[in-house]
């Protein structure tokens, strides 16, 4: 089952993303901030990268900048969960390399819906 | 599938209250003059936190608050808006205000909108004020725009990704899986962009393709699918019933043609609502009472992870040392004697790891305590229009949680009264040449086997006259009472004492400070008043380290066992005539090195049955301190000194004087545990008997 | 060498009764609505007295205890009971009684009750442990006034059993040390 790294410094965000995505079968792996999530992405594999923009010690940005450079990762998806009225982040984030983003707030079935579509 | 999202509401309510807790110290900390970008940032990341989690969780009228604040603050940190004192001011409201929604909603109950209105109010003007932006409410999610297309019987798509499009992560077959779901779909491949073998980079896409969808569709929803990669294609998309008109697709950044998917933000009825609305400007008091949060009282703990590690090799190691002695047991010979001691004492160290480790578990940073003393100093020393300055050292320093959870009441009052009635206003300091700002240092630190918490000020100190002359009025003491000046301020922890000519509302509320000395003691700890006249004070409290091990001395009178809390005790010694006096009325008392220390005959005031002496010189004298006070504790003998786990003999019995807990000792008999200070009280009050009968 | 922990290494509790009774609280409809409650009878001093069974933890046999000073002559001390300490109470100097030498069939009823969701628990020395028996509520009889003999502020009633009269004693009245206020 593919696997996912779910990164937020919201635990209670982290939480809710995972229990969703574990719910539909999805092997989740959380991390707390851009460095945490560097980490991990590095000693494992996986099939999409989730990950919150705002966050202390590298945010969502950053990292999936930073993910981009690894081989492995060069055309895994990346999502960044950003809100609504910041659209700059939005380039800035596909500057870095993201794939697409999920708009906040969002409920789990959106979440669901659309990692469904990245990844099958 | 539905899930419940009720599951993560506690851990977002607690991550909500630390968020709050970040964002009130960081306010505080700010300098208005030259604001730290990142501080601000940190702040801001704060509340942009609490708006998403509360955006999730549907807690829209935390969320819709919560976005003024970060509006405001983003404003701050970009640098479109100067930092001012009133921002600041009004932000921290805020703060209280939002943790006070978030407490209502945790406990179930109605948030007071009345006051959240006003707050958002305030904010309004705030972000209104300043930089005459409009007040944006936050864009309610997403809404597919009301274009509705005329349904169409499908649509041609001619779809060309730019090279890199692929290292975004976005795959064509996904989209085209997407709108496959629509409507019936024909594919046709273009390789036309294809350049020869050795130039092909199998990174890039190379491909373009010509898409024809069937279906009664809407163009939003083709442009939905392909809403990720509008800038990194090259689109055009023509309805199938009409030729003529082509379209590009939205190719560029700016002109976002927004055909769907984002809806515009919308100004809110918000401003329209408070215009309307009459706001009483004084009408919302502060509120004193700070509801406590739950948040500290729930029975759960943050540990770091290492910790765990830690205790789980130390229990691996301790597996071991079990497997062997049980090895040991099975087929065992005199011969293996020596090892088997071995074994013991290895099982002994690992135990006594092991037992060192979990108690760390429950050690937090007493930073937990000292967190909310900043606001304190700042919203009461602007109360009283003071000038203070809190400093504070030793956050760091690790306490058990029980010890947390019962040391913050007592250090308030210990602040508030430095406050009230330590630091003199502005005026009187710079007339008596100090500087305009009050200090107030709270400390914490390890020394020896306890955890040592100061409270000191740099105020006008006390007055060891006029404390005597008030504790005499009120009979505490008798006029011919010689007191040092240390024994003077003990005076003001004495029941019945207070110095305030007024009781004033900030820390008179008949609490004082034998509550809190009560309260110290009750946790097994000490308080101690040192000052000087016009330059300070400095209290200082004294806590054991975690309460539930105690390292005693094992003593035995008579056939009975008790335990000497190690760290009250001085010295012990064998006990010498001549240094014995008899004071009528005052009992024994023992010469040592010049001073004159009362005999508690254990014995005596136990009533013990045979005991082995009650000769002075025949038994063993343990010297003792408390409270500032030294005694000697006359008993038969000396056993030996060891770790025991405390238990209260309160909660399953009954409180006795001059016994502060029970053990269980490795015979499995019950000894007790001695309370020095309550000995003291059991002799006089036996002396002031027998005196009475005599 | 000192020792470092106190672990309560300590034998299995000796019963004098195997704990062959399992509480049960049986509900007996007897047309006018009669419930049925066991008790514990013990002797004391030639009387029966009894106490709810659920009430009781465990019964012991006698053995010595920790003393504890400056406390009510009845109240003998603590023991340790798997780690946890337990107040005994001689029940004949409670009830004002004359108090005997401990004798084979001495035994400690340990009571538990709940107050406040706290549990407290209180072990009593009687002269020796009877049976179960069945009481119904309907056939508890107000207790008359002994007089002097008895104090008969912790008896709520008396019941009969096998022409054997019962002193119902109320636990959670015992359960009240003597110059504290409510039990913690």
């Amino acid at each position: 089952m593919a696997s996912i790294l779910a990164v937020d410094d919201s635990a209670s965000m982290r939480q809710m993303v995972s229990f969703t995505l574990k719910g539909a079968g999805y092997d989740v792996i959380e991390a707390v901030d851009g460095i945490d999530a560097l980490t991990k992405a590095k000693s494992n594999k996986f099939d999409l990268v989730v990950t919150d923009v705002n966050m202390p010690n590298k945010d969502g940005i950053a990292l999936i900048k930073d993910l981009r450079g690894l081989p492995t990762y060069k055309f895994t998806p990346m999502l960044m969960l950003t809100t609504e009225s910041s659209m700059d982040k939005k380039q800035q984030g596909k500057a870095a390399g993201a794939t697409g983003w999920i708009v906040k707030p969002f409920n789990p079935d959106q979440l669901l819906k659309t990692v469904k579509k990245v990844l099958d | 599938m539905s899930i419940d999202l009720a599951q993560f509401h506690q851990v977002f309510f607690e991550e909500s209250f630390e968020g709050l807790d970040v964002m009130e110290s960081g306010l505080l900390n700010m300098d208005v003059g030259s604001a730290d970008a990142e501080e601000i940032n940190t702040i801001f990341r704060a509340a942009h936190s609490i708006k998403g989690g509360s955006g999730t969780f549907g807690f829209m009228e935390v969320s819709d608050f919560t976005h003024v604040m970060e509006t405001l603050l983003d404003e701050m940190r970009d640098g479109s808006r100067q930092v001012s004192q009133k921002g600041v001011d009004v932000l921290l409201k805020s703060v209280d205000c939002l943790r006070e929604m978030l407490i209502a909603i945790q406990n179930e109950q109605e948030i007071d909108k009345e006051r959240v209105l006003t707050y958002k109010h305030e904010l309004d003007e705030e972000l209104i004020g300043e930089v005459g932006t409009e007040v944006v409410q936050h864009a309610d999610p997403v809404i597919p725009a009301d274009n509705k297309q005329d349904q169409n019987p499908g649509w041609h798509i001619v779809f060309s990704p730019h090279r890199h499009m692929l290292k975004l992560g976005n795959e064509p077959l996904r989209m085209f899986r997407e709108l496959d779901e629509l409507g019936e779909l024909v594919v046709l491949a273009d390789d036309q962009g294809l350049p020869g073998l050795d130039e092909l980079d199998p990174e890039e896409c190379h491909l373009s393709w010509d898409l024809k969808i069937k279906g009664e569709i809407a163009e939003d929803e083709i442009q939905e699918i392909f809403d990720w990669v509008e800038d990194d294609c090259d689109m055009a998309i023509q309805s199938l019933a009409d030729r003529e008109t082509s379209r590009a697709a939205v190719d560029e950044v700016e002109t976002q043609s927004n055909v769907g998917i984002s809806a515009p933000p919308e100004v809110g009825d918000g401003t329209s609502e408070v215009a309307e609305k009459e706001i009483p400007a004084n009408k919302v008091v502060e509120k004193k009472s700070k509801t406590t949060a739950t948040k500290g009282s729930s029975s759960s703990i943050r540990v770091d992870t290492s910790k765990i590690d830690t205790l789980i090799n130390m229990v691996g190691e301790l597996v071991i040392t079990q497997s062997m002695l049980s090895l040991m047991g099975e087929q065992f010979e005199l011969e293996k004697l020596d090892q088997l001691k071995m074994g013991l004492a290895q099982l002994e160290q690992h135990t006594r790891e092991l037992q060192e480790s979990v108690m760390n578990i429950r050690m937090l940073p007493i930073s937990f305590v000292f967190s909310r003393f900043p606001r304190l100093v700042h919203d009461l020393s602007s109360k009283l229009g003071k000038q203070i300055e809190l400093k504070l050292s030793g956050e760091q320093t690790e306490v058990d949680k029980s010890v947390v959870e019962l040391i913050s009441d007592p250090l308030v009052h210990l602040i508030r009264n430095s406050i009230d009635h330590g630091i003199e206003m502005p005026q009187q300091r710079v007339e008596s040449g100090k500087p305009e700002n009050g200090t107030i240092h709270l400390k914490a630190f390890h020394r020896g086997g306890s955890i040592f918490i100061e409270v000191s000020d740099d105020g006008k100190g006390l007055d060891a006259e006029k404390i005597k002359a008030i504790a005499l009025e009120r009979g505490l003491i008798t006029e011919n009472e010689k007191l040092s000046d240390l024994q003077a301020y003990e005076l003001i922890m004495a029941p019945g004492f207070s110095t305030a000519e007024s009781v004033t509302d900030v820390s008179g509320r008949g609490v004082g400070m034998d509550v809190v000395r009560k309260n110290i003691q009750a946790l097994g700890g000490n308080i101690e008043i040192r000052s000087e006249l016009g330059k300070g004070s400095t209290i200082s409290i004294s806590l054991p380290l975690t309460l539930a091990i105690l390292d005693g001395q094992t003593i035995s009178v008579g056939d009975e066992t008790y335990i000497v809390p190690l760290v009250s005790i001085i010295e012990s010694l064998n006990v010498v005539p001549e240094k014995i006096n008899c004071v009528l009325g005052k009992g024994e008392t023992f010469q040592l090195r010049g001073e004159y220390l009362p005999v508690i005959r254990m014995h005596q005031i136990f009533a013990i049955e045979k005991p082995i002496t009650t000769e002075l010189t025949e038994g063993i004298l343990v010297v003792v301190e408390a409270q500032g006070v030294r005694c000697g504790l006359f008993v038969d003998d000396l056993l030996g000194q060891q770790q025991v786990v405390v238990k209260s003999l309160e909660e399953h019995y009954r409180a006795i004087e001059g016994i502060s807990g029970a053990t269980i000792l490795g015979n499995g008999s019950v000894a007790l545990i001695l309370d020095i200070p309550g000995l003291l009280r059991l002799s006089v009050g036996a002396e002031m008997d027998s005196a009475a009968v005599a | 060498m000192s020792d470092s922990i106190n672990n309560t290494i300590n034998s299995e509790p000796t019963s004098v009764i195997d704990s062959g009774f399992t509480p049960v609280e049986q509900n007996l409809e007897f047309g006018s609505q009669s419930k049925l409650t066991q008790y514990l009878t013990f002797s004391l001093n030639h009387d029966e007295y009894g106490v709810e069974i659920l009430k009781v933890q465990e019964i012991r046999s006698w053995e010595p205890v920790s003393r504890i000073p400056n406390v009510p002559h009845y109240e003998k001390g603590v023991i340790n009971l798997r780690g946890a300490i337990v107040p005994i109470i001689d029940l004949r100097e409670r009830f004002g009684l004359e108090s005997l030498e401990h004798t084979a069939v001495t035994a400690v009823i340990v009571l538990q009750t709940e107050h406040n969701g706290k549990l407290r628990s209180l072990g009593i020395v009687v002269d020796s442990v009877s049976n179960v028996v069945d009481v119904e509520t309907a056939a508890i009889q107000d207790s008359p006034d002994f007089g002097a003999r008895v104090n008969t502020n912790f008896i709520y009633g008396l019941a009969a059993s096998n022409e054997r009269m019962i002193m119902l004693l109320d636990v959670d009245k015992l359960m009240i040390m003597e110059g504290t206020v409510d039990p913690v």
